[in-house]
């Protein structure tokens, strides 16, 4: 039987239910600006932001795995091209891209042409040490982190702080095959 | 209102059953082995109390998947039998079946395992079981109360699996 191939990112995102972008980036807005006055340190509200998205990446995987019909990536520079390729255009419509690959092979940078989280926003200049933007770190962190690969995210440019354009290191740390969980005298 | 409560997997009451009706029985895993859901159809014999029998079936696949991985005469690069893999690394088997049943699994790449047990003239089940991953993530993984890594009590889950499995069979 011919196993159908992996989805497009495009022909999935023209699949999926939309929901009003104003909407989503109004809310998405809301939520920092609560945690600001909630946490009020910035670094706090960064952690916090990477914990949201984590919690969000474990749940998003299996959705991304489901609907883009893929297997098992063969290295890390295919998980990097499926994350920018499909998962972005998938999840927020946004086309990026993988630049800067280090010589093993183990860190690259995916750059965001857009960005629906910042629209309408300035950072102020009591916010200055913010990333705004902080939750996607989490969630490709958690994410990964679910199909065995611990890895570092961040931002490495980011328009909201002067920069030109939005790029994200994501660094493999290490992959965890999976153990048998069971202790053999249970 | 969706309520979640209790820790212990116990044995969902049997749906009823049609006549004809093929599947038997379903299990559900994540990657720590944690038995997410069970469910039964139809299973006239029970010899193990429900923790050992997810512990034996969790077992099972996954010495089954190590050992088909290292015998696998294609690939190239085979570590020796014991060593861990990492889930969906090496080719994976989908079914085996006796003279009395057939067993369909399915493994997604972050390690949550989906078994069916039925009748052993069924076909390739592997559509069937995406699909029923696609179920886990519309109504289980997208729901905001269901904590990951806990027993499955989602009722929406449930009917749709029931009506699901109903009409493949």
């Amino acid at each position: 039987m011919p196993t159908v191939g992996p989805r497009s990112g495009d022909a999935i995102f023209a699949n999926v239910e939309r929901v009003n972008a104003e909407l989503f980036t109004l809310t998405y807005g809301a939520i920092v600006r609560q945690l600001l006055t909630d946490l009020e340190e910035v670094e706090e509200v960064n952690k916090q932001l990477d914990q949201m998205g984590y919690n969000i990446g474990t749940r998003l995987i299996d959705e991304f795995l489901a609907k883009a019909n893929i297997s098992r990536c063969v290295d890390f520079k295919e998980t990097a091209e499926m994350i920018a390729k499909v998962g972005f255009k998938m999840f927020l419509g946004v086309t990026a891209s993988v630049t800067n690959w280090d010589i093993e092979g183990t860190c690259c940078s995916v750059v965001l042409e857009e960005n629906p989280l910042v629209d309408f926003v300035e950072l102020p200049d009591t916010c200055q040490g913010l990333y705004y933007c902080n939750v996607l770190c989490g969630v490709i962190r958690g994410a990964l982190e679910m199909v065995s690969m611990k890895t570092e995210v961040t931002w490495v440019r980011d328009v909201l702080r002067g920069d030109d354009s939005y790029e994200l290191q994501v660094k493999l740390l290490k992959q965890v095959p999976e153990e048998y969980p069971y202790k053999d005298d249970e | 209102m969706q309520f979640f409560g209790g820790s212990d997997v116990s044995p969902s009451p049997p749906a009823p059953t049609a006549a004809g009706h093929n599947a038997n029985v379903m299990y559900m895993f994540n990657r720590n082995g944690v038995c997410l859901f069970y469910r039964e159809w139809n299973r006239p014999l029970r010899t193990l109390n429900p923790q050992q029998d997810h512990k034996l079936m969790f077992g099972l696949l996954f010495s089954l998947k190590s050992l088909t991985a290292k015998m696998d005469p294609t690939s190239v690069d085979r570590g020796n039998l014991g060593v861990p893999q990492l889930p969906g690394q090496g080719c994976s088997f989908h079914s085996f079946r006796t003279n009395t049943y057939k067993l369909s699994f399915m493994e997604s790449p972050s390690g949550i395992k989906i078994i069916l047990v039925t009748d052993p003239r069924t076909g390739d089940l592997r559509e069937a079981l995406k699909y029923i991953y696609s179920l886990y993530v519309e109504y289980v993984a997208k729901n905001p109360l269901y904590d990951p890594g806990t027993p499955i009590r989602c009722d929406f889950f449930n009917t749709n699996l029931d009506q699901y499995v109903r009409s493949i069979s």
